[in-house]
């Protein structure tokens, strides 16, 4: 750099000068590369900002803690301070230099683009400079500009550098058509003010200035989209349509803050452009569209919008003084005019649709075929709906009636009917027989048909025949009634439907029902009443009428009296088994007399045992009362369901009362159980003898529904069987049933010779079994048996087997069952299971009576491992009844476990008193 | 032992207080919900409360602390009730909008804490290990426990559904009253051989332990849709009972 003084006026030096050297100075060597540190402004090394780092310093080689590093929050404990927790953001790990002013998070207010000041276009400059001028409050235009951000998007720059102008439509230019300003001579127009600074005064000169080769730049419109929405696209989806497109002006909803008045500026500048592009004399072609060119008038091809283009078209002029929004009493105007087409009520909480929506397209429903059968219906299963008709009859109970107020009920409780009916609308008379109706309504006739006394026996036993009949032949339905009204005209006379109401929820099917029973009673054809309701199928009106002759034949006043007879299944009818109680407390209404009576003492206790847990002895400083027992609480027993037992207390002789009141529940939980869908088929014929006869007939009826029922609820069938008895018989009870359940020996052999083959090894219940004297039993069984009443038998014989012969009914139950059994017995075909499944659950009956006999026969697979399962439960069960062991010491634990009446039963039989039963 | 009273409120504490000069000594935080029943140990250096949270709290007296939670009860009352733990009769603990208040007891060494809950349980919870779950479930009542008395081996948990139950530990037996309306106290006699019982809608009753016969019956107060405690005198000699008029009734035991 040093250079002669000579030359230094010719020469040209570029930057600094080094500094001097001191004389003895050595030359600073350079900084090696690998020792160049780098250091931030706070000299800390090597921390960078994240555009360096690719994320934030803090933390960085692990300076975590330490001086150089940020340094954690110590642990606190939020149980003691729980309102000092904080939420930590991710300031709370940056540094200093990041909330800085060109950190990543600057703390400090700036001055954002948006608002800084910068150096705004000039056309656009100069177009405010016009708009203040011209507009008719001086200083709107100027507020604007201070408070809206005058940020370009870069779709707008793009424009602009296509020649498009701000406040100009997009689009191709037009000529201005006299047509548009002949209408409107008298109103303002600025659009032509040429010179820029002219007032309002000079738009009287607009004709003159107006050439005939000019054409002008579309207005510029901001479309607003008013369309309803009626396609399936996504909101505010149009699709690609090319005339479409570029319809709306970019960078226009920067300038939406005062609505009003930036429109009202948006129209100014609108105009200021138009003199620009005359002026400039730039035609030709635009790209897009615009938005309210003529030919594009099929983009607002609905109806408001064509209103709206034309109220446009009047404010086109553009007097600056109707901006977008401004001309409110139009679409008011427009409103009322809709409104007055409509002279209905309207419902509070709903408007009128400005527009009417199409109606949906309705396809009438095929004709059916004359002989159509809309169910397909299987043999076995005939009342697959039986079951959801307890359930609904749960429901119903549980929720409570369905109340039928509807003056409390608001608008979106309203079903349509009731909606018509505030709208002034005539009802519809449409079919309304919905499916639970069906259903609670059937339930609640064969609750009736179980209060019919026995002297409808015969009759009845016909009706569900003919009920099946009609529900395999729908197309015969329409007869069966005639059948009906032969049979029951006279009895129906007096059964008055005045207050018997049992389709109170649906009026009109309740009106229906009336008219039903009248013209039953009045001998008419029942196909009248059909006319009431044309909307109904032939199906349905058919079953709607059995339904109604069901519910007039089966109406009796007394039906409270009825439903109070009934409770609530007590234990789920799933499960074969169940855990009971051991002691239960006895039912309280005995009790509840007894405190009535301030009889307190022997009355209202129950003592229990009672197994406490041994730690909470221990910790009790109580001696465990129960050292070597492993249960804790109640002593529970695993009980197959419906033993007899399970329902049985200690037999006191205060108590007899109680015991009553145990078995009306039993048997009611056995009638109630909605499990067994097939079950009620059968029990549907006879529940109406259920109240004459006693418990024979609920015997026979299980047992009959044994026989119909398939394999699996087998058991529980026999538990129903020893479920219905009374407890106070329950002794001799328990022998019929045994004895019943248990035919001669030789069926058995009959049986199982045969299918032997298939049997599983079961060696150890092989073993377990027990020999028991069958024929004295059968022999009391007959005596017993004699005085059954014969209707009962007689329907027995009817359900066992269609083909039993029906002529012995006089025969005592168990030589029937006996007959019954041959009957099925030799058929078995030596593959068990295969073909006959209807055949099935006869012999799983047979089976079951089996293991009481004295050969050892050998149990099929299927019931194999159920019984190893029971197995367990009674070896348990074994372990905590150290008196049932002993009792039953020729009886091996692991001994066939069918349930403890069978054993009691077999104790019974070599001669232990009833009484000893029932301890057990 | 007269010195303490304690007291759970709705707004989720436990007020630990003086009853003779009427301060607040301390108050616990830590329930979700109200309290609805607090008992002391014996030697006062434990507390612990039933809560609407379903939850059974040990607390240390001093600290203020939680010692223990037991969670376990299914649900509990939705009603909130100040309990008091009070060991002499003239304060009114509570009046309640809802029977179904469970209730919770020490035993005479605080090792268990039994608690009774609307889920129609009675469970007794361990304080010495740290077991979790309840040492034993009592779960004979068919509707909710309102109130749990713990003798020194016998608890007796009364129940909506009208019965008295009183599980005999060392004899092993469960003996169960009826009474016929939904009990919301029950009380052992300092003799420990009856067991005073009040009820809905019903008198006080006093049932003899042993055979379950009625000795006394204490008319006059109203009960009919709250719980209210009763108690009995230290030396047996009166009975007092809550009453909805917002009285408090005595009777004498034997009149």
């Amino acid at each position: 750099m040093a250079a002669s003084s000579d030359e230094e006026e010719d020469l040209v030096s570029y930057g600094r000068a080094l500094p001097a050297l001191h004389e003895g100075e050595r030359l600073k060597k350079p900084v090696p590369l690998q020792e160049q540190t780098v250091k931030d402004a706070k000299g800390r090394y090597q921390r960078f900002h994240g555009a360096f780092t690719g994320g934030f310093s803090a933390g960085y080689f692990n300076t975590v803690g330490t001086k150089e590093g940020w340094t954690p929050s110590s642990f606190i404990s939020s149980r003691q301070k729980r309102a000092e927790k904080n939420v930590l953001g991710p300031e709370d790990f940056m540094d200093e230099e990041d909330l800085s002013e060109f950190g990543i998070a600057p703390k400090d207010i700036t001055t954002t683009e948006d608002f800084a000041s910068k150096s705004k276009d000039r056309i656009k400059e100069k177009a405010r400079q016009l708009a203040g001028i011209v507009a008719a409050i001086p200083g709107t235009t100027a507020f604007d500009d201070l408070i809206g951000p005058s940020k370009i998007t870069i779709g707008v720059e793009l424009l602009r550098k296509m020649g498009w102008k701000e406040g100009q439509g997009i689009g191709p230019r037009i000529k201005r058509k006299p047509r548009r300003q002949k209408p409107d001579p008298q109103v303002k127009v600025y659009g032509c003010a040429l010179p820029p600074g002219l007032s309002e005064g000079s738009e009287d000169e607009e004709d003159e200035y107006q050439p005939e080769n000019v054409t002008f730049a579309p207005k510029d419109v901001m479309p607003v989209d008013l369309t309803p929405k009626e396609n399936v696209h996504g909101l505010g989806y149009k699709g690609l349509d090319p005339t479409q497109a570029l319809c709306g002006v970019p960078g226009r909803e920067h300038l939406n803050l005062f609505p009003g008045s930036c429109e009202k500026t948006d129209d100014l500048l609108g105009d200021l452009r138009h003199t620009k592009g005359r002026k400039l004399g730039i035609t030709g072609q635009a790209f897009g569209v615009g938005a309210l060119e003529e030919e594009d008038d099929d983009i607002y091809a609905t109806e408001t919008l064509s209103k709206y283009d034309t109220v446009l078209k009047d404010e086109e002029p553009g007097d600056g003084l109707y901006g977008w929004t401004a001309p409110k009493q139009y679409k008011s105007k427009k409103k009322f005019e809709t409104e007055v087409k409509y002279i209905g009520k309207i419902l509070d909480g709903f408007s009128l649709a400005s527009k009417a929506s199409t109606p949906n397209k309705t396809y009438p429903p095929p004709d059916l075929p004359r002989n159509y059968r809309p169910v397909h219906y299987f043999r076995p299963v005939i009342a697959a709906g039986s079951e959801n008709c307890h359930l609904r009859k749960a429901l119903e109970e549980s929720t409570g009636k369905l109340e039928n107020d509807t003056t409390q009920q608001s608008r979106h409780t309203l079903n349509a009917s009731q909606r018509g009916e505030r709208l002034g609308e005539t009802a519809l008379k449409g079919p309304a027989p919905s499916v639970l109706e069906y259903l609670s309504e059937k339930d609640r006739e064969r609750l009736k048909e179980v209060r019919k006394a026995s002297e409808q026996q015969m009759k009845a036993k016909m009706l569900p025949q003919q009920s099946q009949s009609s529900r395999f032949q729908p197309a015969a339905a329409s007869d069966a009634p005639h059948k009906w009204q032969m049979f029951w005209g006279g009895q129906l006379a007096n059964a008055g439907s005045s207050d018997f109401k049992p389709f109170a929820k649906n009026p009109e099917k309740q009106k229906r029902y009336e008219s039903f029973v009248q013209s039953l009673k009045q001998g008419q054809k029942v196909e009248a009443v059909d006319n009431l309701d044309p909307g109904m199928t032939e199906w349905e009106r058919g079953r709607e009428q059995e339904e109604f002759f069901r519910a007039a034949m089966f109406y009796k006043s007394s039906s409270s009296a009825l439903s109070s007879r009934f409770t609530r299944a007590k234990y789920e009818d799933d499960v074969d088994k169940v855990e009971v109680p051991r002691d239960q407390e006895n039912d309280i209404d005995d009790k509840e007399t007894a405190v009535k009576m301030k009889m307190f003492g022997k009355l209202t206790r129950d003592k229990f045992e009672w197994h406490p847990e041994k730690l909470l002895c221990k910790r009790f400083n109580v001696p465990d009362p129960y050292p070597d027992s492993s249960i804790v609480g109640l002593p529970k027993v695993k009980r197959d369901k419906y033993s007899v037992f399970n329902f049985l207390t200690l037999t006191e002789p205060t108590t007899s009362v109680t015991q009553a009141t145990n078995e009306r529940i039993q048997q009611n939980n056995t009638l109630d159980k909605p499990k067994k869908p097939s079950r009620w088929d059968v029990s549907d014929k006879e529940k109406e003898k259920k109240d004459s006869i006693s418990e024979f007939i609920s015997l026979a009826r299980s047992k009959a529904d044994a026989q119909q029922q398939p394999p699996a609820p087998m058991t529980e069938e026999c538990r129903t069987e020893a479920n219905e008895t009374l407890p106070s018989e329950v002794a001799s009870e328990d022998k019929d049933q045994e004895e019943e359940s248990r035919p001669s020996m030789d069926l058995f052999k009959a049986i199982f010779v045969s299918s032997s083959d298939e049997k599983s090894s079961s060696s150890e219940e092989e073993s377990d079994e027990e020999p028991q004297p069958t024929v004295p039993v059968i022999n009391s069984e007959t005596t017993k048996q004699a005085d059954l009443p014969d209707s009962s038998s007689s329907n027995v014989q009817e359900i066992v087997a269609t083909t039993a012969d029906p002529g012995l009914p006089l025969l005592p139950v168990s030589k029937k069952e006996l007959d019954v059994a041959e009957e099925f017995g030799p058929r078995l075909p030596p593959a068990f299971y295969s073909g006959r499944s209807c055949r099935l659950p006869v012999h799983n009956f047979c089976i079951r009576k089996e293991k009481h006999k004295k050969n050892r026969e050998k149990h099929r697979t299927k019931r194999d491992h159920k019984h190893k399962k029971e197995k367990k439960k009674k070896q348990k069960k074994h372990k905590t009844k150290g008196k049932h062991k002993n009792k039953k010491s020729e009886k091996d634990s692991s001994s066939d476990t069918e349930d403890s009446s069978d054993s009691s039963s077999d104790i019974d039989t070599t001669g232990l008193s009833p009484k000893e039963l029932l301890r057990r | 032992d007269g010195n303490y009273c304690v007291t759970g409120g709705s707004d989720k504490t436990l007020k630990l207080w003086n009853p003779r000069k009427g301060t607040l000594l301390r108050s616990y935080l830590g329930h979700g919900y109200e309290v609805l029943d607090a008992a002391g140990s014996f030697d006062n250096s434990q507390l612990c409360s039933g809560s609407a949270d379903k939850t059974v709290a040990l607390w240390d007296v001093a600290t203020g602390q939680v010692v223990r939670k037991f969670r376990g009860h299914a649900g509990v009352s939705d009603a909130g009730t100040p309990a008091g733990w009070q060991p002499r009769p003239g304060v009114t603990r509570c009046h309640l909008s809802s029977q179904k208040v469970n209730s919770v007891q020490f035993n005479e060494e605080a090792t268990v804490i039994v608690s009774g809950s609307i889920d129609s349980s009675v469970r007794c919870w361990d304080c010495r290990s740290r077991r979790p779950d309840a040492i034993q479930v009592l779960d004979e009542a068919k509707d909710g426990v309102s109130s749990v008395k713990v003798s020194d081996h016998e608890i007796l948990a009364g129940s909506v559904d009208g019965r008295v139950r009183r599980y005999d530990l060392r004899a092993g037996e469960l003996h169960s009253d009826y009474v016929g309306s939904p009990v919301t106290c029950v009380c052992f006699t300092k003799d420990g051989q009856c067991v005073l019982v009040a009820s809905l809608a019903a008198p006080l009753r006093l049932l003899d332990k042993d055979t379950g016969e009625m000795l006394g019956e204490y008319s006059g107060h109203r009960s009919s849709a709250c719980r209210l405690d009763c108690v009995l005198s230290e030396r047996d000699v009166h009975v007092g009972c809550a009453s909805e008029d917002g009285a408090v009734y005595f009777w004498d035991l034997v009149e």
